[in-house]
């Protein structure tokens, strides 16, 4: 079990250099980023001195090493910095829309991962038959389409022909959870198509791996029903690819759903990064990206961990 | 104790019969034969053995007594008679309440063959709580029953262990102990000790003995071992390319065989050489400590001499540090403490310290000829790259010694050298290897197990062109292997290695000859012979004197 503990906080160790490397390529990135924020808002023709003040005003006028550490301890401590758009404390701008993004995140997956797990397992069960060709087909044929596309397919249907879904999503942070659910149920389900595939077929291809293995065969030559083979003895040892998948596809959901929150009109953390970028607000787009690579991080790391934990010499050693 | 009575039976009463059985095997999108019409007939309560090379058919045919065709093959025609049942015809659901339950089935590897997710105890207590033969605390309670019979140690708690926390020889018994589960008529051992140190193959052989007499269990054993098949069955079956050779009962067919091939399998043994002793030392290893990451000493003061046209075997079980020495040599893993010394002169311990031509002196032969040639390359550029890299030789030149070097191995070079490995038999593919090697001219060749993924026909033939080549080139050997068949074959002088330590080490005569070390003693009596009365005279004679070693294996 020690070991178990040691490895974990390895992890975890590495995780948060990861973390602060990927925070360097950040600041570095928005640094080497055209135009510049003071001209950007106080217009072409403001007057040097004008631009200069501004500039001191937001700090702008520092070294890049030493804004870099101030906003590296700054973060540490929880504080982000202000909007050079809006002055806002940065936190009370993302909190709320990373929770949104959150709460996307979470209906998708909580709807996605069960019925990838269930289908993939079932066309492993069912292999070359009708189900595992229909499944696989339907699956291919919904990631093929990009995200819009099927957004908007899902709204003609749902929302304009039948109106049963609305079309958009602008929850706001009174609404009761029911409501906010219902309001979600268009996106969710347009990302879950989008994620579905990759889990659904690396389930499958997973425990298909694993069915030429000398234990799958031993369990046959044991009598037992395809169902439990399958589920009893190939899926405990299939969960570390599948893990993987899982968590790269969630960090998707997190990371990448810009253009599902435009369609929506949905106030997710994306939709805030794409107009800061517009307007040059840099930290924000900052504490974006870093929330968006400490996400992709977590979710690896547990990808990992679960990898770990799942593998069962390294649960009971000698 | 909570054993079923025995099944009060006639011997007589035949349990299986096999007629006409034919199978076929799928390749290229081609169904090939590899089974072509067997018949046989096994009774209650008899052990029939199968041997023959690999591709002869045993375990299609094994697999195919419960009705069972691997993924690529099928069962074409023929007629699978157990109990009444006809399992060429049966629908599939009534095939599996016969698996597991009235036949069942012990795999070659344990290792493999037990799922590494699940505790030894759940696997076993599976099939019958499956199949509603017994629930789960009954279950429990008979495992270990078993465990205790088949001399587990810990009988009540081993079965709480997951099959990584577990030695080789405890998991094949606990494997038996699995397929006796459900008391079935008959059990299919496939290999149940080919993985196994000889050491660890008497306890095993000697619990499966006793166990499938004790429940009168009828036994296909199959294996391409002859020593011990002759201590397992009543009677043998030859196989060779899917066809009977020869069938008698035991007896008679180790005195007295009859067909040609029958009689070549049982002269393999008789390869030997004899030793010529010698000074001139081209390696030695002085006082080897070495370890894996700093931890468990794997080599404890290791010192051993290879004289230069010599071959010097190195036995021992798995665990006894053998191929650690060679890593030590070759600098794959630096040694802690003490010196390598080749042709007097001290090695870098380190691999990447090393000069070219030191290491092209020193070349090795893996045990796995299929992992260790590239898949992708032709045999002209797996042989060719050595030549070019340490020779010099390239365009022309490098061809036409390629040629000459398959040409020395036995192989003709216009058929082969555009081949790729798949292309090959697992023989020939050690053949490449060994060119592979002797491209580099080395002085001198460590063999790792290079014999024991081969049949014994094609083993000879590589330990006679090993041979050729030492005495043609002047080479010298390490031989590392556990089979001491081998090693009467090809030694001139033996190393006998325990638990990291050399335990003896001298001329081959001296070390075969009694009075033996302890341990040595041990090792050589645990050789099956061909008298079927050896194991029990054996374990008789084992029972009366305790051995005081504690072995790596327990």
């Amino acid at each position: 079990m020690g070991k178990l503990i040691t490895l974990v906080i390895q992890r975890l160790g590495l995780g948060l250099l990861t973390l602060l490397a990927v925070s360097l390529i950040i600041f570095l990135g928005v640094e080497l980023l055209p135009g510049d924020i003071a001209t950007e808002i106080l217009g072409q023709d403001a007057l040097p001195e004008t631009v200069e003040v501004f500039r001191r005003e937001l700090g702008l006028d520092k070294p890049p090493h030493i804004r870099y550490i101030d906003w590296v301890l700054g973060v540490i401590q929880g504080d982000f910095g202000t909007s050079f758009a809006n002055q806002r404390e940065i936190s009370d701008l993302i909190g709320f829309r990373l929770a949104n993004t959150l709460f996307l995140a979470l209906m998708t997956s909580a709807i996605a991962v069960p019925f990838s797990l269930v289908c993939g397992v079932l066309a492993a069960l069912y292999r070359n038959s009708l189900y595992d060709r229909a499944i696989n087909t339907f699956t291919l044929t919904s990631i093929s389409f990009p995200e819009f596309f099927i957004a908007y397919i899902l709204i003609i249907m749902f929302s304009q022909q039948l109106g049963w879904f609305p079309s958009l999503s602008n929850v706001d942070m009174d609404m009761p959870l029911w409501e906010r659910i219902y309001k979600c149920l268009l996106p969710a389900a347009t990302m879950t198509l989008a994620v579905f595939a990759h889990m659904m077929r690396q389930t499958r291809a997973a425990i298909i791996n694993l069915l030429a293995s000398p234990y799958i065969e031993m369990a046959n030559l044991k009598g037992l029903q395809r169902f439990r083979v399958v589920v009893h003895h190939a899926l405990p040892n299939a969960w570390a690819p599948i893990a993987t998948v899982i968590a790269l596809n969630l960090a998707y959901l997190v990371v990448s759903v810009v253009v599902v929150e435009v369609v929506f009109v949905y106030p997710g953390l994306g939709q805030l990064m794409v107009d800061s970028v517009i307007v040059r607000d840099l930290p924000v787009v900052q504490a974006c990206s870093l929330v968006f690579a400490a996400t992709y991080i977590l979710l690896n790391l547990t990808a990992d961990l679960i990898s770990i934990v799942t593998n069962p010499r390294l649960l009971h050693p000698k | 104790m909570t054993t079923k009575p025995k099944k009060q039976a006639k011997d007589s009463e035949v349990l299986l019969s096999i007629r006409n059985l034919h199978i076929e095997g799928q390749s290229d999108e081609e169904w090939h034969p590899i089974v072509k019409g067997v018949d046989f007939d096994l009774h209650r309560g008899e052990v029939l053995g199968l041997i023959g090379e690999s591709g002869a058919g045993k375990s299609t045919i094994g697999l195919a007594a419960m009705g069972f065709a691997r993924p690529g093959c099928k069962i074409t025609q023929g007629d699978i008679m157990f109990d009444g049942v006809n399992l060429f015809n049966a629908t599939e659901n009534d095939k599996r309440s016969l698996r597991g339950v009235r036949i069942s089935y012990v795999a070659q590897s344990a290792a493999a063959s037990f799922n590494p997710a699940h505790r030894l105890i759940e696997q076993y207590s599976e099939a019958p709580v499956q199949h509603g033969v017994m629930d789960e605390k009954e279950a429990h309670a008979e495992a270990i029953t078993l465990f205790e019979k088949l001399q587990l140690p810990d009988p009540h708690t081993i079965g709480f262990r997951y099959p990584h926390q577990v030695s080789g020889g405890q998991l094949q018994r606990a494997m038996t102990a699995m397929a006796m589960a459900c008391k079935p008529d008959l059990i299919i051992f496939d290999e149940p000790t080919t993985a196994l140190d000889v050491t660890t193959q008497i306890e095993v052989l000697a619990a499966i003995k006793d166990i499938v007499h004790e429940f009168n269990t009828a036994a296909i054993y199959i294996t391409h071992d002859l020593a011990v098949v002759a201590q397992m069955a009543d009677k043998i079956i030859v196989l060779r390319y899917g066809e009977v050779v020869e069938e008698a009962d035991t007896r008679k067919m180790l005195s007295k065989p009859e067909k040609a091939y029958t009689k070549s399998l049982w002269a393999v043994r008789s390869l030997q050489k004899k030793e010529q002793p010698s000074d001139d030392i081209l390696l030695e290893m002085r006082n080897i400590d070495a370890s894996y990451g700093g931890g468990v000493k794997v080599l404890k003061n290791v010192s051993i001499k290879v004289p230069k046209q010599r071959t010097v075997a190195v036995v021992g079980e798995s665990g006894s540090g053998k191929s650690t020495a060679a890593r030590a040599i070759t600098g794959l893993l630096p040694p802690m403490k003490g010196e390598v010394i080749f042709k007097g002169e001290t090695l870098s311990a380190a691999l990447k310290d090393r000069k070219a031509d030191d290491l092209r002196k020193l070349q090795m032969i893996y045990q796995m000829p299929d992992t260790a040639l590239n898949p992708r390359m032709r045999i002209r550029d797996i042989i060719g790259r050595p030549v070019q890299f340490y020779m010099g030789l390239s365009g022309k030149k490098r061809d036409e010694r390629v040629s000459e070097l398959l040409n020395m191995i036995e192989m003709e070079p216009n058929q082969y050298v555009d081949r790729f490995p798949g292309e090959l038999s697992g023989g020939q593919k050690q053949r490449v290897c060994i060119a592979r090697a002797l491209a580099a001219e080395p002085e001198l060749i460590i063999c790792d197990e290079v014999t024991s993924a081969l049949d014994q026909l094609v083993a000879e033939e590589i330990l006679k062109l090993l041979q050729h080549l030492q005495d043609e080139l002047e080479l010298s050997y390490m031989f590392i292997t556990h089979d001491l068949a081998t090693v009467r074959a090809i030694a001139d002088e033996i190393v006998v290695m325990l638990q990291g330590e050399v335990v003896e080490q001298g001329l081959k005569t001296e070390i075969l000859t009694p009075p033996h070390h302890e341990y040595t003693d041990l090792l050589l009596s645990s050789v099956p012979e061909m008298d079927p009365d050896w194991l029990e005279g054996l374990l008789k004679e084992r029972a009366k004197k305790k051995p005081s070693i504690q072995l790596a294996g327990n």
